[in-house]
């Protein structure tokens, strides 16, 4: 099976380019290629009209190709300076340089003293940015760089890549966010399946061209969502303090907060503000230093990772099934387990929850992402829990996995259940959330009915409310 | 696979031949003949019924228990490499409390012994235990040092308040008889092989039935995961599994000393704790398996034993086996997981959701 096959790219100095596409589709395989990750098995690249091989990041990073991946590479115990030395060989000042305005502006704020993990998200993504231009760089690729940021923070990024790009610096840009390719991007490139199908000027782009080249089909509208209405008061937070997971950043201080029956309740924080603490609190995980949080019924859990935290991948769906359900589940015989029941009962939630999956035998790990975080929340919802809370449902999905994934949300909700729901997509949590609560510096801010993105965001990064 | 223990009957035979094929070849080139060195190690190991129930079964017994010890703990994710300490400190209460119940009848006696080596060898991993659970202290190192306290234990036993009574060499007095193991007629097999096969059948039906088991293995294999969707208290879980796998151990050093030797003496143990880690590894952790392991291990060590009688062979040169074998495993082990990974990730189907 190739990732990639026989896909055509072309990259224009001077122009920021969108790489779009499913999940699987190839984006990140084809800028491995170009980046010396991976090897082609057919087909080569040309650099400026010239033939090139490019074996190795060492050799991309020589032909001035920088690249900042998906997930966050440098070394948190490091400073500032030594991930800059060690991503560029040492060839780069570690300081910033004089003469480059885009690295200039990027270095902003940006102390090269600092350590690492004690930076927060926003300034490591810089980081990735800055060490990806470090040395020369004329090319730049970026595998999906504003997932964890916030608005006013992409904004930010954006305007260094089109600075970037004005002077002469060509861009690829992956992102699952189409409002983006269409904001910055001069040109879009669509893969389906590991082929291009379909690249152009985005002038000529709106959000369904782009959407129907993606799936290969007309996106199916969302089905309207059932009225919702608020019923008894399910979760109450009263003055509740949790200290600072595994030991970093802020805690949670002194939140007050109140979920019913039927509502969702949208989370958004900036990662390592107090979210984790706020969620993991309410449900019961992380007792409270000082407050209460009182709940009235069970409470389910679908958390952050899903490899990680939430299955154990070389486990079977069965007995990720057992593991997440607790000990009221009807497999429960006192001490003993009866298989026979958790493995029927977990066959039957694969076509429930539309899973696909060869059977409930299987190791979690050969579930694709979308198919892991359904199986989560069917397991979450088969103990039909009175509260849900669920951290990042939809991170990395696909476009028909997500909007299966917030169907079931909304169904959950409309069915009675009290949803708190934290997403580091601010879209996603004014889309689903009926009431919006921000995180900030360990501390819960609900924001007023109706608040607009650019009001939730400057709460997230911790502006004063008087100042709007 | 519920159960998600497995056992590789073919990576075993297939360690255990190149083990054997490599040692070959080293007698062949240091000048001894392979096909005699080899006919005295089958005799010695297999040869007569009474040979393989007396020296292989014999040697396997501590093999089998403390191979399934560490088990125990290895699939909690947690790496007892104290067996030897444990084991040790087994012996040393089964002893005393051996001598003391001289004149008690058997049933009561024997329990007796059992219970001490059970309760001394927890008592062994207490220390360890709590630096774990409470400060997060590797117990790879903590168990490790133990080792060392609990053989000068015993030489300070020997040569003090455990004595024999002439006081004229470091070793105790024998237990009394009524303490002492119930033979297989004909045989040095005691019962503690029994005792051995039944505590791996135990073994293995807490870890396929019991929640317990089940969530044991959560902890082993994901321990965010075990605590954030299972909502499972991993250090309370692994520190009852290293407790039980320390009394396990001990329990191997009482049945020793009730079943074997009758006696304390330095060098009780000839590295048993460390090569019953290579008998659980070697057995993937699974009970039955280690039967089947701890059996094989036995044999290699009895044939040793015929080598150097028979063929003027050190009986050292079987580590060389060993050895090879524990190799070919994790090889074994890298290459399933090299394959596993390979068949998992070109994530996703087209078509998905």
């Amino acid at each position: 099976m190739h990732a990639l096959r026989g896909a055509d790219f072309v990259l224009h100095a001077g122009e920021v380019h969108a790489l779009l596409g499913e999940n699987g589709a190839g984006k990140t395989t084809l800028m491995h290629v170009a980046y010396g990750l991976a090897r082609p098995d057919a087909g080569g690249i040309e650099r400026a009209g010239r033939p090139v091989t490019i074996g190795s990041p060492a050799a991309a990073r020589r032909l001035g190709i920088g690249m900042v991946h998906q997930h966050f590479t440098s070394v948190p115990a490091f400073t500032v300076a030594e991930n800059v030395a060690l991503a560029t060989g040492g060839r780069a000042p570690a300081v910033p340089a004089p003469g480059d305005p885009v690295l200039a502006a990027l270095w902003e704020g940006l102390d090269p003293e600092a350590v690492v993990e004690r930076l927060p998200v926003g300034l490591r993504q810089r980081l990735e940015v800055v060490k990806a231009l470090a040395a020369k760089t004329e090319i730049l690729l970026l595998d999906e760089p504003s997932a964890v940021l916030t608005p006013q923070e992409i904004t930010g990024l954006m305007s260094a890549i089109r600075d970037f790009a004005a002077r002469g610096g060509a861009a690829v840009l992956i992102t699952h966010k189409l409002s983006e390719a269409l904001a910055v991007a001069d040109r879009v490139t669509v893969l389906r399946h590991g082929t291009a199908v379909r690249s152009g000027p985005v002038g000529a782009e709106t959000r369904e061209t782009l959407a129907t080249a993606m799936l290969g089909e007309a996106p199916a509208a969302e089905p309207p969502a059932r009225p919702r209405t608020p019923g008894e008061e399910r979760v109450r937070l009263t003055g509740v303090t949790v200290a600072p997971l595994e030991g970093r950043g802020p805690g949670l201080r002194g939140a007050d907060l109140s979920i019913r029956a039927g509502e969702i309740v949208g989370v958004a924080a900036v990662e390592g503000n107090g979210h984790r603490e706020l969620m993991l609190g309410a449900a019961g995980l992380l007792p409270p230093a000082a407050g209460t949080v009182a709940v009235r019924g069970r409470v389910a859990l679908v958390p952050e990772d899903r490899t990680t935290e939430g299955l154990i991948p070389g486990l079977s769906l069965t007995e990720n099934v057992v593991l997440g359900r607790g000990t009221d589940a009807p497999w429960i015989r006192g001490a003993w387990l009866d298989w026979g029941a958790a493995r029927g009962a977990t066959a039957a939630m694969l076509p429930a929850f539309a899973i696909a999956a060869p059977g409930p035998d299987e190791p979690a790990a050969t579930l694709s992402g979308g198919n892991q975080q359904k199986l989560l929340l069917a397991r979450a919802l088969a103990e039909h829990p009175e509260v849900l809370v669920a951290e990042n449902p939809t991170r990395g999905l696909d476009i028909r996995a997500t909007a299966a994934i917030r169907a079931r949300l909304r169904d959950a909700a409309a069915d009675g259940v009290a949803v708190l729901l934290y997403s580091s997509d601010l879209d996603e949590v004014l889309a689903l959330a009926d009431r919006v609560v921000v995180v900030t510096g360990g501390e819960l801010r609900p924001m007023p009915p109706g608040a607009t993105r650019d009001r939730v965001g400057s709460a997230m990064l911790g502006v004063a409310e008087s100042g709007r | 696979m519920i159960a998600g223990v497995r056992f590789p009957l073919r990576v075993v035979g297939l360690a255990v031949a190149a083990g054997l094929a490599v040692l070959a070849a080293g007698l062949w080139a240091l000048g001894y003949d392979p096909v005699t060195a080899f006919g005295a190690m089958a005799r010695g190991a297999f040869g007569s019924w009474h040979g393989f129930a007396s020296t292989t079964l014999v040697r396997a017994v501590p093999l089998i228990i403390l191979g399934f010890g560490f088990a125990l703990a290895f699939r909690g994710g947690a790496l007892n490499i104290g067996m030897e300490g444990q084991f040790l400190a087994g012996a040393i209460a089964a002893t005393w409390v051996g001598l003391l119940l001289a004149g008690w009848p058997g049933v009561v006696a024997v329990p007796a012994v059992w219970l001490a080596g059970l309760l001394a060898g927890a008592l062994w991993v207490v220390i360890p235990v709590i630096l774990k659970v409470r400060f997060g202290v590797l117990e790879v190192i903590t168990t490790l040092l133990l080792n060392f306290v609990a053989e000068s234990l015993v030489s300070y036993m020997v040569t003090g308040p455990l004595q024999e009574a002439k006081r004229v060499y470091p070793q105790s007095d024998l237990i009394g008889a009524a303490a002492r193991l119930p033979l297989l007629p004909g045989t040095r097999l005691h019962l503690g092989f029994l005792l051995a096969v039944l505590l791996c059948v135990a073994g293995y039906v807490v870890f396929t039935r019991t929640l317990w088991g089940f969530r044991l293995k959560a902890v082993g294999q994901g321990p965010r995961a075990a605590w954030l969707s299972g909502r499972i208290a991993s250090g309370t879980l692994l520190g009852g599994a290293l407790l039980l796998s320390g009394a396990i151990a001990g329990l191997g050093g009482a049945v020793e000393i009730g079943g074997v030797t009758y006696a304390l003496f330095q060098n009780l143990s000839p590295g048993y704790g460390f090569t019953a880690i290579a008998v659980a590894l070697l057995g993937r952790g699974h009970p039955l398996g280690i039967i089947l392991t701890g059996i094989l291990f036995g044999a290699l060590q009895a044939g040793a034993g015929a080598m150097q009688r028979e063929a003027g062979i050190p009986a050292v040169a079987v580590a060389v086996v060993q050895a090879v074998v524990i190799v070919v495993v994790l090889l074994a082990d890298a290459a399933a997981r090299r394959r596993q990974a390979a068949t998992v990730y070109p994530d996703p189907a087209p078509g998905e959701a």
